[in-house]
């Protein structure tokens, strides 16, 4: 129940105060006036309008729980086909960090049919222990099996906080195990930290990024949180110090009435809107075999390559790779534009990308204006030049 | 056959602005809608209905103007409807919104089959779904794609991993939050709508849940708080490089590798 009261309304226009909840969460009440009622998400926006008539009650304090009893940060590292997800490094990363200001350990749970090899990959990141949990029922990822080795990870570990990927792994299992534990779950996290109490910082978006949220668990152990992948950074490797457990778990807790029948690569028709990187052409571009460029650094980033209505209607490319009004809106992480001027209709497809990348030797190019990087040059300089940097840049690795 | 939908009432828009003295949300529209993710799951449960003619029933949790969304899924062709309605149940985090949910579908009897939407568009967590199952002690399926098949028993259904399709086996009762594009959802009927103007929305108050202690619900049975709201930071980034060709593309390079995308 929403803990917001109200007081003093002898005085006042009660649809004013009905009028001032985003949710309509404020109604009449027969009995006290005005009511909160169920809609109420605790915005607080009344309170701060109108602090005369709408107070917070102080709620019976719940018993507090004895936080020194779940101590150190743990990372579900997920794995498939005896690759570790590259987020799982990331929030290895980010555990370490924290649990350094807090003076904690940071283990890993490893769930898997055969696990040769990866606790050693783990340890290299500089993890304090990794628990390992080898059974063939753990071979494909399956709710129950899977919930079952979290929860006695959990049981035998008692971690004050636990980071999983944002994966559709991690987004499946980590609400299911939090509700196990009738813990708090804080999803898509995109800043953490904690502080002195072990209490994790959360900060989240919400309304399609809209909002950010800053987002505490704090009368609840463990503290589950996830996180998409490329928020953080993998930490470097290190000289290893930490251990390896492994740990049995009976096999009745991992039958499941799930079978897998079959897992079969996706389909690579990918449609431009679902890129998460596109590089596209303009007609800064002269002749169709100047696409080749275009097409290695696309390959380079792993994006899909489009076109502006001019090249399409050259044939050059597919009609459904075609970015703006006439064509289709895309809204990826990046997208580098080559030779393309900016039309208004162009800008429309796509100026809701997250970094936008202008190359254009016009430096009076419409499309500079939205660019989040402007830049002047020859692009029959500038790419070539850039592919040779990735080419290199890739060797050192 | 009996079906489950849950829905949610959210927000016409997702376009809220903060007050940047209060740092509260700025009163937007009150125009509210069906959280779009959900009519992909009614539209898969209406599909199931028409094939296995199942009973399909709404519930959702909200004020009691949430009613009105009930009823519109009654025009997209669902049977009855359930709405959880009470001020204990104001303030709920996902742990508490999943224990009440679940506890309501509990008290009416456990379906089938359940089938959520893959998130919501206010609060954008998709973690709602898993919770209510865990709650129910039935298994989930997540990312449903494609219905391979269904009969009385289970169903054998396409799940969409990142990098690959799933095919797996499942039998009655479970949960499952299905994809965007599984099916392509109807547009209200006129002639439902009439056909249902009369139709009830069954309302339940903590007072009908099996577990009735109100410190397990709304606020207070939110692990999670929200300490505070804040716009985000927004990306006026505008830098205009000029340079010789190789330095920009060094500078390109550099930005590419602080961002990960090489």
């Amino acid at each position: 129940m929403s803990n917001i009261r109200t007081r003093n309304l002898n005085d006042q226009n009660l649809d004013e105060l009905i009028a001032l909840c985003p949710f309509n969460a404020i109604e009449k009440d027969a009995q006290s006036g005005l009511a909160i009622n169920a809609g109420c998400r605790m915005c607080r926006i009344c309170l701060k309008r109108k602090p005369d008539v709408f107070y917070l009650a102080e709620a019976a304090p719940a018993p507090r729980i004895n936080k020194q009893e779940w101590q150190g940060l743990a990372v579900y590292v997920e794995q498939q086909n005896g690759s570790i997800h590259p987020v799982s490094l990331e929030l290895i990363g980010k555990a370490r960090e924290m649990a350094a200001k807090t003076g904690q350990q940071v283990f890993c749970l490893l769930a898997c049919e055969k696990s040769a090899g990866l606790p050693e990959q783990i340890l290299a990141y500089g993890v304090d222990k990794v628990f390992v949990y080898e059974h063939p029922e753990l071979r494909h990822f399956r709710i129950e099996p899977f919930t079952a080795v979290f929860a006695d990870f959990i049981s035998r570990v008692k971690p004050s906080g636990v980071l999983v990927g944002g994966t559709s792994i991690g987004r499946s299992l980590a609400p299911r195990v939090a509700a196990r534990f009738k813990t708090g779950l804080t999803a898509d996290c995109t800043i953490l930290d904690i502080n002195a109490s072990t209490d994790i910082d959360q900060i989240r978006p919400a309304y399609g990024g809209n909002i950010m949220a800053h987002i505490q668990t704090p009368n609840h152990r463990p503290q589950f949180a996830t996180v998409r992948y490329k928020i953080f950074n993998a930490p470097e490797k290190t000289e290893p110090w930490g251990t390896v457990e492994f740990c049995q778990i009976d096999a009745a807790a991992l039958k499941s009435a799930i079978e897998v029948l079959e897992i079969r690569p996706k389909e690579k028709v990918r449609s431009v809107e679902d890129a998460e990187v596109i590089v596209v052409a303009g007609k800064g571009i002269k002749k169709e075999a100047d696409l080749k460029m275009i097409y290695e650094l696309s390959d380079a980033l792993g994006a899909m390559t489009a076109g502006t209505r001019p090249l399409i209607e050259q044939g050059w490319f597919d009609p459904r790779l075609q970015i703006g009004l006439s064509g289709r809106t895309v809204k990826p992480a990046l997208i580098i534009t080559c030779g393309v001027s900016g039309s208004v209709q162009f800008a429309a497809g796509m100026q809701g990308a997250d970094h936008i990348i202008a190359i254009n030797n016009d430096p009076g190019a419409a499309i500079f204006s939205l660019a989040h990087y402007a830049i002047v040059g020859d692009l029959y300089q500038v790419v070539p030049s850039l592919l040779e940097k990735i080419r290199k840049g890739g060797a050192l690795v | 056959m009996k079906i489950l939908v849950c829905i949610k009432q959210v927000p016409d828009s997702t376009r809220v602005d903060i007050d940047p003295e209060t740092m509260t949300l700025k009163r937007g529209g009150v125009d509210s809608k069906i959280n779009p993710f959900d009519l992909f799951a009614i539209e898969t449960a209406v599909k199931l209905k028409e094939k296995h003619n199942a009973q399909v029933c709404s519930i959702s949790m909200g004020p009691p103007q949430t009613e009105a969304a009930i009823r519109e899924t009654y025009m997209l062709g669902v049977d009855e409807g359930i709405l959880l309605s009470d001020r204990n149940f104001a303030g709920a985090d996902v742990l508490a919104t999943a224990y009440a949910l679940s506890q309501g579908i509990l008290s009416t009897g456990l379906p089938d089959l359940i089938i959520c939407g893959r998130q919501t568009t206010d609060g954008d967590t998709g973690q709602v779904g898993p919770e209510i199952a865990e709650f129910l002690n039935i298994p989930h399926v997540a990312y449903v794609r494609n219905i391979v098949s269904s009969d009385e028993k289970g169903m054998v259904l396409e799940m969409d991993m990142p990098e690959t399709i799933e095919v797996v086996r499942i039998n009655f009762p479970f949960l499952m939050t299905v994809e965007k594009g599984i099916f392509q959802p109807r547009l209200p009927s006129f002639k439902r709508r009439l056909a249902s103007k009369d139709r009830p929305v069954r309302r339940l108050t903590l007072a009908d849940m099996p577990d009735s202690q109100p410190e397990n619900y709304g606020l207070k049975g939110s692990p999670t708080q929200v300490i505070r709201i804040f716009p985000p930071a927004s990306p006026t980034t505008h830098e205009i490089w000029k340079d010789a060709p190789e330095v920009l593309a060094d500078k390109i390079y550099s930005k590419l590798s602080e961002l990960k995308f090489l």
